[in-house]
């Protein structure tokens, strides 16, 4: 019928061309008719008897009144689905259909975000305040049983390079870059109890709000920093037997006069550079998530919240770790030890203070020295 | 003083998204916003439902105890708003809230997302009644027009109901015993637990 239709379309358009009208208008009526009654015809919404459908074979009564599907009430009730089945997959992140562009919406209820809030206002406050303040207090203990470390020897003024530009510039980087994202970090879980009572409602989320931005954007300083010191000192990193020592004697610390020996870093300070790297590499993924919503997987399955909440929640807990190491070892590198800052800030050592804590090494560079300085010796001479 | 409630009636919704045009038109809503969304469940299968969803205006709001900067407030009529000044944009709402209600604008360059928007109950916010900063920040103050949210008052089904939650919860009662089976009020047993009527 469809074909019938066309051709009379052709004719009208002939007509049309050899300009007589009266003609096409009685042809096009006769056209608008035609597929006027087909369309009649066709108008009914149900398909022709022989068309192929996915629509299921239709059971006799019989049949369903012996298989009764799943949920089916019984007694003289309007509903035949148990709603009480459909409600409690609504609990269990149940996907539905949107017709919305973002698909993820059609997540009803996401009861995840319950536990993450709950984790997050409760157990991550308590427990990152008792593990900050626990370190804190450690720290002014120990400062006054055993004051700050001297050099026992005293300060020989012979120093020896032990850093060198290189070493420095990164590790201030990578210093730089995670105490402002320390400081901008901790307020995002502290800052609303601590600090907004104090500066009132605007001028703290002004400073919030500058402090994401600097968080955002300071990571990537972070990130390279990473990258710098584990290039830098990944070699004199690597544990030896010599840590064994170190550990036996718990590096001295809990007793004067006790220097057990360590090469370039002690196990102390190369378990400070583990925790750095692996605690960086992790708050590094886990934060470029945070800053790519949706966009990294973390967890298998579905790129939904959960994998969000999983960033943010690992972000925390790795960054609370990284502000307690890293306070102890700021503690060490300023007033917990004599002679100690010098190291990072010009790079050089003291001879005492290496032939103290680290007696292997200053070995090492020695003798490297006295061969160098042969060598040297005989520069002049030329 | 009304505690101000939605209520999707499951056996209602149609899924025609009036809800979502209506309330995308009459506040203006960001491009790529949707403060309400029609989710279908079973599509296409026999027990097919759809839910009109916006933020729920929790009693306890998940968002209102994450938010770092304290920028949610809850109206005497129970309505959570928040305020897009104070808003830093951290996405902490996001991942707490049980119906998917915060929303960031597409996040405009690195490391962005933008103030969060979403449903306002038609109420506004912190800034004067009908101002122009109000409509531009959070869309129409209807609530203090005396109305109520457009999306239910268009609702051509009745099925998104919004007002005095005594007065929707006694509506929804009375088309359950007229149905005479189950009562399925989409979101009430985590958005007002432990509350039958009232607050």
């Amino acid at each position: 019928m469809g074909h019938s239709t066309c051709s009379h379309t052709k004719l009208t358009l002939n007509f049309l061309q050899s300009s007589s009208w009266i003609a096409g208008f009685f042809l096009f009526l006769i056209t608008f008719l035609v597929s006027f009654t087909t369309n009649i015809e066709a108008s009914s919404v149900r398909p022709p008897a022989n068309a192929i459908t996915n629509a299921l074979p239709e059971k006799s009564t019989s049949q369903a009144k012996q298989k009764t599907p799943g949920g089916f009430v019984p007694g003289k009730t309007l509903g035949n689905r148990s709603q009480t089945d459909l409600w409690r997959v609504m609990r269990r992140n149940i996907k539905g259909t949107v017709s919305i562009p973002d698909k993820k919406a059609g997540v009803l209820i996401q009861s995840a975000g319950d536990s993450w809030m709950k984790f997050r206002n409760n157990d991550l406050y308590k427990y990152s305040s008792w593990t900050i303040l626990g370190m804190i207090g450690t720290l002014l203990l120990y400062y006054l049983l055993r004051g700050t470390i001297r050099i026992e020897r005293g300060m020989s003024n012979v120093t020896i390079q032990r850093f060198s530009k290189f070493e420095r510039t990164g590790h201030w980087l990578n210093a730089g870059a995670f105490i402002i994202l320390a400081i901008t970090g901790l307020n995002m879980l502290y800052g609303r109890y601590l600090l907004k009572p104090l500066l009132g409602d605007e001028l703290f989320a002004t400073i919030a709000g500058t402090g994401k931005y600097l968080h955002d954007f300071v990571a990537f300083a972070f990130v390279i920093g990473i990258v710098w010191i584990f290039i830098a000192w990944v070699r004199d990193n690597l544990f030896s037997k010599d840590d064994i020592g170190w550990i036996a004697k718990a590096g001295g610390l809990l007793s004067k006069g006790s220097h057990p020996p360590s090469r370039k870093f002690n196990f102390g300070e190369k378990i400070v550079f583990w925790i750095t790297i692996l605690g960086g590499v992790a708050i590094s993924i886990t934060g470029l998530a945070l800053l790519l919503p949706f966009q990294i997987q973390l967890l298998p399955g579905e790129l939904g919240i959960h994998n969000m909440q999983f960033a943010q929640t690992w972000h925390t807990i790795i960054g609370i770790i990284m502000i307690v190491v890293v306070l102890a070892h700021i503690y060490l590198g300023t007033i917990g030890m004599e002679g100690s800052f010098q190291n990072m800030k010009t790079g050089q050592a003291d001879r005492n203070w290496a032939l103290e804590q680290h007696s292997l090494w200053l070995e090492e560079v020695e003798k490297s020295e006295e061969k160098q300085g042969t060598t040297d010796a005989r520069q002049p001479a030329e | 003083m009304a505690r101000m409630k939605f209520l999707c009636d499951a056996e209602r919704c149609i899924e025609c998204n009036a809800c979502v045009t209506a309330c995308k038109n009459e506040n203006e809503v960001p491009w790529g916003i949707n403060r309400r969304r029609v989710v279908t469940i079973n599509d296409g299968k026999p027990g097919e439902r759809s839910i009109s969803v916006a933020c729920m205006h929790c009693s306890d709001a998940p968002c209102m105890a994450v938010c770092p900067v304290d920028c949610f407030y809850q109206t005497d009529d129970g309505v959570v708003l928040h305020s897009k000044d104070l808003c830093i944009g951290c996405g902490y709402c996001f991942y707490a809230c049980p119906f998917g209600a915060p929303q960031f604008p597409q996040a405009s360059n690195f490391g962005s997302r933008g103030k969060m928007d979403k449903c306002t109950f038609c109420a506004g916010g912190p800034e004067d009644d009908n101002s122009a900063a109000e409509f531009q920040k959070y869309g129409r103050n209807r609530l203090a027009e005396g109305k109520l949210p457009l999306c239910a008052e268009m609702c051509a089904t009745k099925a998104l109901l919004a007002g005095d939650g005594d007065k929707v919860a006694d509506t929804y009662r009375e088309r359950v015993v007229s149905r005479g089976f189950g009562s399925g009020a989409w979101g009430w047993g985590r958005a007002y637990p432990g509350q039958s009527g009232g607050r």
